[in-house]
Formats: structure tokens, sequence, C-alpha cells
């Protein structure tokens, strides 16, 4: 796995007006959606500055780090939900700004931090404005549509629930709804932002567990910011730890998660061990706690 | 894996013919037919009473051509225009509401907060006021207002809207920003009021109520034009706004246009509340409550624009039948009847709201 | 293993955190004298412009006259003026100013919405309703009357107005009183409008009232709203701890021990009280209670403890110097104030508005 230095190497060297040659590196190369020293600004503020990486495709990414490092902005950079100050984001090659809405909705699904059901929508309705992207004012429900939807909510195991309202439906089954809705929408990447914040743990592995069986059967390519590092270890192939707006760090859990990283990204002290029903990295604080 | 076709949401009849196909909602198309049956009763029933009665067989036979001289008259002339431009202010107004209310995603939101019902009241007091009360000037202003009002409104939004875009538009800066240049405008009026004579006050303030006495074919026209233009312009942004009710974010990761998206819609809600007003006047309350009630009948997870529309006009026809009627021979502005309405129901909605339990 | 490492740790992170609190320290002494320093240089521009309001006016009056017309008097033209048209004139600008202030800070408190009025308690309304009333009814035709009604009507509004808002489990919730105002607000607006249609009298009386402004407000209306303002003021200024304590959200303030009912209630009255007062004494004047505590939270922050003084002193300035602007445009008549402090106070919201971030409440 290549890591982040020697595709850093390559985008140093590069300037503006050569970028058309690593843009055609990029559409050889088998990563999908790319940073090019994306610098990411709310107003003045600069959150993430000069920041490059890839997502490798068909694979879970999950993108680590400590409150308010720029992990959500640069999940929000890469899905085109907010203008870079600079540097550009490519989609299979192409500044995915230059890239239509639509056609970007085609290809990238997002899963927002906290989404809004508009009061009283049924599951079976949400999950069927996920096919937006795919319709026209004339063509407003074709067969695809149909038969897209019966297969998200099948995937999801929602099939009973369509007709209820979201806001009736407990935490973990509006996240899956909202994910169905990605489904539905039938992109091969999906960008989730802190898909399992505020679920209980069973609800948590739901959605996990879905994520990791989409990914698995067809392939898809997940990006998920994630807060839990130990999750963000089971689950993932690829980890990206971020710091003050910027690449720590990249690679599988085994490779990047030690304690020396975790000190420095989220200043704590830690143990590492192997965890015993996954084999992936675990992290265990060192610290007060009730000492045995 | 083999995909299983079949209906997975309810309430929806698919129609697909070719590769045309959409999804009607059975309900909504319910309480339209019915909405729509109503407005067409109320619509016969005020062209049938007056000061020169007319039995409603009489009104069907005039509308379809025949009838008396003196009936062709009453309703070609007077009853007709009156009633059309109600129905079609009522409607102007409910669907403005219901584009406002689920872009704000507040139901307390009218197109007062942008600011373009008081551009219109301001320029169409302006006017009254300083056209002085001549019977010349005086016929100079029954056109002049009309045109001012939209004039103004339209004005009213647009500088709402420079003022408030700061590399995009935010939503509560809009909102904020229309509150006050509103309040200024109508700080504006009420200076106005104080600097004219007692005759134009008084116009002004019967204007400023909303009215439908003395609409002509002149009030009809404009109206009639702007709702063939920006009614199907909106159903067809009708999707769209669905999607942005779920957030920017959401919406955008659908390949929904947000900015332009809402900018358009704004723009045609805009439109609408502007030729509204300029042609009863500030109709209080409807823009307001018809698409909250019209989305209590049809139920919830619908935007329900059209419902919107034919209830803005069912409560503008019923409402202008109460007004001609309740103090007669005196005729009342319909504004005042729509608030005597309106309000009471709103505060019903709110007993029966804490009544069940749910939070505010 | 290590047990030597954590002591020396959490010797170290103890002096850091004690470092930390002195700075702490030392910033909100200086932040306290700042706020002092602002509250006392705020006082001497209100003395200002008190004074160059009972100087200033369609026939201007040299300062020292003004002085003398206290020290000195001896019954000229002049002193007569100062005495018994600008005096009054500028206390009740300055009580119905303080109380305008106050409302608007405590309303956007209660509710905790920026955009909040007095007005959304229906207070404007029912003021006005009742007015319009007195006119068409009882044939009030003078100042001193009309608020007496206007203070009838705003209370019987808003008490209306809150009752229907906190019925039911959750209380008065800050939708909910808004949604309750603004259907009575709309109710007693048309009533009022249908009054105003029939009679063209009362539209001539009811005109000149509902413009909001401070002219012709004479000793006799300042000696009797003054020992009401007064209550309000000191009511208003007791919320604070309410205020603040309403802002953490219902569960906090519950779990902290407050009473949210009873905040409520006490804001509630506040505002009927202040909101009351000043539209009695001048008429439905706008704006004032929107911007200045937007103005002050830039520079107070949001706690209300110098929120609500700030407001209480920064308004009267707004007010008196926007009649200053108003009698002195239009020699020899006037603008009056509530147009004025709409065409002032618009800028100024239209740039705190397009600022980043707006002060959160």
């Amino acid at each position: 796995m290549p890591t982040v230095d020697s595709q850093l190497a390559v985008a140093d060297g590069v300037h503006d007006a050569t970028v058309t040659d690593v843009e055609s590196s990029a559409r050889r190369s088998t990563n999908r959606v790319v940073a090019q020293r994306l610098s990411l600004a709310y107003d003045d503020r600069m959150i993430v500055d000069s920041l490059s990486l890839q997502i490798p495709t068909g694979q879970i990414t999950v993108i680590v780090g400590a409150n308010a490092c720029g992990k959500s902005t640069l999940l929000r950079g890469l899905a085109r939900l907010m203008k870079p100050k600079g540097g550009v984001v490519l989609l299979d090659g192409e500044p995915i700004h230059r890239v239509s809405t639509r056609e970007v909705a085609t290809k990238l699904g997002i899963l927002p931090q906290q989404p809004i059901a508009p009061d009283g929508l049924s599951v079976g309705d949400l999950v069927s404005r996920g096919r937006h992207p795919h319709q026209r004012w004339f063509r407003q429900w074709s067969a695809e549509d149909e038969a897209a939807v019966a297969w998200a909510l099948a995937q999801t195991d929602l099939t009973d629930l369509a007709t209820r309202p979201v806001d009736e439906l407990s935490g973990g089954q509006r996240q899956r709804a909202w994910i169905a809705m990605a489904i539905a929408q039938g992109t091969p990447v999906l960008l989730l932002d802190e898909p399992t914040t505020f679920l209980d743990l069973a609800h948590q592995c739901e959605v996990m567990d879905l994520l990791q069986h989409l990914n698995e059967t067809d392939g898809r390519t997940i990006v998920a910011v994630l807060h839990d590092l130990n999750q963000a270890c089971r689950y993932a192939h690829h980890l990206i730890a971020i710091k003050g707006g910027e690449v720590v760090v990249t690679g599988t859990p085994h490779e990047v998660v030690t304690e020396a990283m975790v000190a420095d990204v989220f200043g704590l002290a830690v143990r590492v061990i192997e965890d015993p029903v996954t084999g992936t990295p675990l992290v265990l604080p060192l610290g007060r706690g009730r000492q045995t | 894996m083999r995909h299983r076709p079949g209906p997975v949401v309810s309430r929806r009849y698919l129609v697909r013919v070719g590769p045309v196909s959409t999804r009607i909602d059975v309900r909504t198309v319910g309480v339209s037919a019915v909405l729509v049956g109503a407005i067409f009763l109320l619509f016969c029933w005020t062209i049938s009473v007056g000061d020169f009665p007319i039995p409603i067989g009489e009104v069907i036979a005039t509308l379809l051509g025949g009838g008396s001289e003196d009936s062709r008259f009453v309703v070609g002339e007077l009853r007709l225009p009156r009633a059309l431009v109600g129905a079609l202010v009522g409607a102007a107004f409910g669907l403005s509401g219901a584009i406002f209310q689920t872009i704000a995603r507040n139901p307390l939101a009218s197109p007062d907060i942008i600011g373009v019902t008081q551009g219109a009241s301001l320029a169409a007091v302006s006017v009254i006021v300083l056209a002085g009360s001549g019977d010349l000037l005086g016929g100079v202003a029954s056109i002049g207002v009309p045109i001012a009002a939209l004039v103004g409104g339209v004005a009213a939004a647009l500088l709402v809207y420079v003022l408030s875009y700061r590399r995009g538009l935010v939503g509560y800066r809009l909102v904020l920003i229309g509150i006050g240049i509103g309040a200024v405008m109508t700080a504006a009026i009420q200076y106005l009021l104080t600097r004219a004579t007692i005759y134009e006050a008084a116009r002004a303030t019967v204007w400023l109520t909303g009215s439908l006495n003395g609409r002509g074919w002149g009030h009809v026209r404009p109206v009639a034009v702007g709702l063939v233009v920006l009614v199907p312009l909106t159903l067809v942004l009708g999707r769209q706004l669905r999607l942005l009710e779920m957030g920017d974010d959401a919406a955008k990761g659908l390949g929904v246009r947000v900015e332009r998206s809402r900018l358009a819609l704004i723009l045609c809600a805009v439109g609408l509340a502007a030729l509204a007003t300029a042609s009863a006047g500030p109709v209080a309350f409807v823009a307001f409550f018809a698409p909250v009630i019209a989305r209590r009948v049809v139920g919830p997870g619908q935007v329900a624009l059209v419902p919107s529309a034919l209830m803005g006009s069912a409560v503008v026809l019923a409402s202008d039948l109460i007004a001609r009627r309740i103090l007669a021979p005196t005729e009342l502005p319909v504004g005042i009847i729509t608030s005597i309405i309106g309000a009471p129901y709103l505060l019903y909605l709110l007993w029966t709201a804490n009544t069940i339990g749910r939070s505010g | 293993m290590s047990v030597a490492v954590p002591v020396a740790a959490s010797h170290e992170r103890v002096s850091d955190e004690a470092r930390v609190v002195d700075a702490h320290g030392d910033h909100r002494v200086r932040r306290r004298m700042l706020l002092i320093a602002g509250l006392v240089v705020s006082v001497v521009v209100l003395a200002v412009v008190t004074v160059l309001s009972i100087a200033y006016g369609s026939k201007p009056i040299p300062v020292g006259t003004v002085f003398r017309a206290f020290t000195d008097f001896d019954g000229s033209n002049d002193h007569l003026i100062v005495r018994s048209l600008r005096v009054p004139r500028t206390a009740v600008g300055l009580l119905a100013g303080a109380c305008l202030g106050l409302s608007g800070a405590i309303m956007q408190g209660l509710t905790r919405n920026p955009l909040a009025d007095p007005g959304l308690l229906g207070v404007d309304a029912g003021a006005a309703l009742a007015v319009v009333i007195g006119i068409y009814v009882f044939d009030i035709g003078s100042l001193l009357g009309y608020v007496w009604f206007s203070y009838a009507g705003a209370l019987v509004a808003s008490l209306v107005v809150y009752a229907l808002g906190s019925a039911g489990r959750t209380g008065a919730t800050p939708v909910k009183i808004a949604l309750a105002g603004a259907a009575m607000t709309a109710l007693l607006g048309s009533f009022t409008s249908a009054i105003l249609l029939l009679d063209t009298e009362t539209l001539d009386q009811f005109r000149f009232w509902n413009v909001g402004s401070i002219a012709g407000r004479d000793g006799d209306i300042a000696r009797q709203i003054a020992p009401f303002a007064v209550v309000a003021i000191a009511v208003s200024l007791c919320t604070w701890r309410a205020l603040d304590t309403l802002a953490l959200g219902e569960d906090v303030a519950r779990s902290l021990g407050a009473s949210v009912g009873r905040n409520r209630a006490l804001c509630a009255i506040a505002i009927v009280l202040t909101a009351g007062t000043a539209t009695a004494a001048c008429g439905p004047i706008g704006f004032v209670g929107l911007v200045i505590p937007h103005m002050v939270r830039k520079f107070t922050g949001p706690s209300h403890r110098w929120l609500l003084p700030y407001s209480m002193i920064l308004a009267p300035i707004l007010l008196l110097g926007s009649d200053i602007v108003g009698r002195v445009i239009a020699r020899p008549s006037e603008v009056q104030v509530g147009i004025v402090t709409a065409l002032v106070g618009a800028p100024f919201f239209v740039v705190l508005a397009r600022r980043t971030r707006l002060a959160n409440l």
C-alpha cells in the first residue's frame, strides 16, 4: 500500500500548469476520489490546509482524529459540499467542481451528520428520494427506480417498515433508512459523516456491519468519519489520521495504529493490543479509571 | 440478485405512459378535488348574492353565455371579475406561503419575512398619498397603484436578497434582514399616513387591509398571466423543494443545485406574492395559514403545493362572501374576515396540539 | 511498571491548572473593569444626549439657558419651553427608551429568538385596539387618555397570549408563544382595521398615535407614567438571573434547581410592564427593542447581567438621538421618532446581520 509520503512527493513536484499530467495519472490509477493540496476554510478560518490524499477504491476507508481536527470538514470537501479555498478534489480524474451536480450525485452518495427528515415522511418515501439524480421531470418513477428502492429496502432489512414515518424509528433504524436512501441512489462511492454517533452499541454494530456488507457484496467504496478509534480499526481497510487539518499518517490499521500515533494525534497515552475477537488493533487508554 | 418489483410505498398510484411516469398521492388528489368543488360552489354562490340577487341556475347560464341582459352585466362586469380576482389572489398567496414555509422550514414563515408585501404596500400607499385626490389623478391612481405595488414588492425582495447575499445565501440572514427591511417599510407607511389628507389616509387604509372592492377585469389579467407563468414553474421546481426540505447537505448529495433552486423558488414565491398584493392589497394571513391548514388535511410528509393554492382560493372566496353580506349593504374588506377566520383556527390548532401533548 | 510516571505527571498537571486559573482570573477582572468603564461612558453619553434633547428643537436654545431655567427661573419664553415642554418630553423619552431596550432584551432572552420583538406577545396589537376603541366608543382625545387605554389593552392582550401559549404540558415554549402572539396580533388587528374603516374620524386621530412619537408628551403624562416605568425597570433588571438560566435550555435549568415556569412568568411580566409602558407613553415604536440588544451583545457577550443595564442605557440614547434628528431635520415641523428610529436602526441592523456570526442566544 503506497504511503502518503510518496504521493506527496509526486504532488509537490507538480505545478498548476502541469495539472493535466496529474489528472491523467489519477485517471490511470485505481483511486476514484483524490484530493490535491486541498484547502478548506470557513470564512477566514483555515480548517484544512493544503492536504493531499487518495481514497482507495473498493475499500472501507475511515478518517479519524481528535475533535475539531477537520475530519468532517475534509469529508464535506470531498463530497463537494464545500467550495475549496485552494487545491482541488478529483473524481475519476476530473476536478469535481467541473462535473455537474447531477453527475456527481450518481457517483458519490453522502450521509451528512445530522440529516433532517421532514415531519411524517415515511421510510419508503425517504428511500425513494435517493432516486432523484436518475429521474427527470417527465420520468418521475421508472421501473428501475422501483427496483432500486425495493432492493435498497431489502439490503437494509427495512421492507416491513417501509410505511412507517422516519421519526418514529429507533436511532439505528433511522440511520439504516438514510443509508438505504444512499443505496437507492446507486452510487459506487459512499461518504458518511459520523454515522454511529448518538447510537447505542448494538445499533452502532448494526450500521457498521451493514457498511461492511455493502462493501463486500458490491465492492462499494466507503469513506466514513468515525470518532471511535477501535471501531475504525475493526472495520477499516485503510485508515487516515488527521491532526490540525493535516494528514498525519495513512495505511492499514495494523500499520498505522501505534501508541506513538495515538499520543500524537489524540494526545492520549495508550496501550495497543490485538483485539481477541477480530485480530485488529485495540486501543486501551492508560489513565485513572478504577484500578483493581 | 433477483429484484422483486412491486409497490413498496403505499398511497401512491403510479401513472406510466411509455417513458413518461409520475406518482400521484391519493389523498392529495382527493383533497384537491374536494377543494376544486368547494371553489366552484363558492364561486357560483358569491356571484349569485348581492344587492341584485341572481338565482344559481341563472348564474351558471350566464357563465355559459346565456342569461338576461341584466344578469350578463352584473355578472360579467361586476361579480365575475371580482370573484376571479379573489380566487386567483388566494391561490397565489397560498402557493407563495407554502414555498416560504417549506424553504424556511418554519410554519411561521410567510412572504412578509422577505419584505415583499411591505414593499408592495409602501409603493401603493405612496401612489395613493402622492397622487392626490382629484378625479383625474384618482383615475391614474387606480391604474398606478397595482403597477407600483408590483414594482415595489419585487424591488423590496431584491433589496433584501442583495443585502443578505454574502458568498451565498444563508437562511437566517435572509429572514433577519427581510424582517428588518420590512419593519422600516412599515414605519414609512405609517409616516405617510400621517402626512396625507384624511381622505387619502382612508383610501390607503382600505387598500392596506386587503380588499376586493372595485376589482375589475383590469385586475384579473395581470394575476392570471402571472399565475399561468409561475404556477407551472413552481410545480416543476416542487420536486427540488421536496429535497431541499431534507437539509442542504442531503439535497446537494442528491444532485440538487441548492443555491440555484432556492433562488428560483424564492423568485417564484416573490412574484406570486407581489402580483397578489398588487391586485388585492396584502390580504393578511392567507399566505400564512392556507398552507398550514392544507398540510394538516393532506397529511404529513407532503409539501402540498397544489392543495395550498386551492385552499387559499377557497378561503379568500369564502371570506369575501362573508365580507360582502355580513353587514349588508356595507361591504367590509376581505382582509378583515380572513384574519377573523384564520386567527381562531390557528389558536385552535395550538390548543389541540397542547392537549394532545405534542411539544410546541 | 510506571507508578512514578503518573504521579510526576499529575504534579505538572496541577501547577498547569493553577496557572490557567490565574490567567483566567486576571482575564475576568480585566473584562469586568472594561464593562464597567463602558457602562460609565454610556451613562455620560446619555447625559449629553439628554441635555441636547432639551436644548435642540424647532427653536434652538443655548445650553446655558437650559441650565439657568432650573437654577434661575425667570418666567421667560425660553425657560417655559424648557421646563414645560422639553424636559417632560425628554423624560418620557428616557423612560420609554429604557423600557424599550429592556423589553427587547428580555423578549429575545425569553423566546431564545433573535427576531423576537415584544409585539409578538400581542402588546402592540392590544394597545392599538384599545386606543381605537377608546377613540371610537369613549371619545378619548387626549394623549393621557390614550395612555391608560393602551396600558389596559397591552396587558389584556399579552395575558391572553401568554395563557394560550402556556396551556398544555410543555408550558410556554417559545414556538407556542410566537404562534399565539401571531394569531392574536392578526385577530386584534382585524378588529382595529374594521373600526378604522367604519369611522374616518377615528382613523384621523389614530394614525398619529400609531406612528410612535414623544411629541406633545407633557408633564402630566411624564408624571403619570413615571412610577410605572420605574417599577417596570426595577422588575426587569431583576430578571437577569432568570434569563441566564433559561438560556441554558429547560433541562439544564431544571437540573440547576430553577423553576422554569416561574422564571418564564417573571420575564413575561417584565416584558408586559416595560413594553406596555413604552407603548402607552409613545405609541408603538419599533426597532429599538430589536436592534439594541443585538448591538449590546456584541460587546458584552450573552450574560444578561450586563446585557440588561447596557440595553437600558443605550436604548434611550438611540431614542432621544432619533428624536433630536426628527426635530431638527424638518424644521419647523417634526418627523416622528418612530420613523427615525426605523431609518436609523435599519442600516445598523443590516450591517449586524451581515457579519459572520450572529450572536447566538
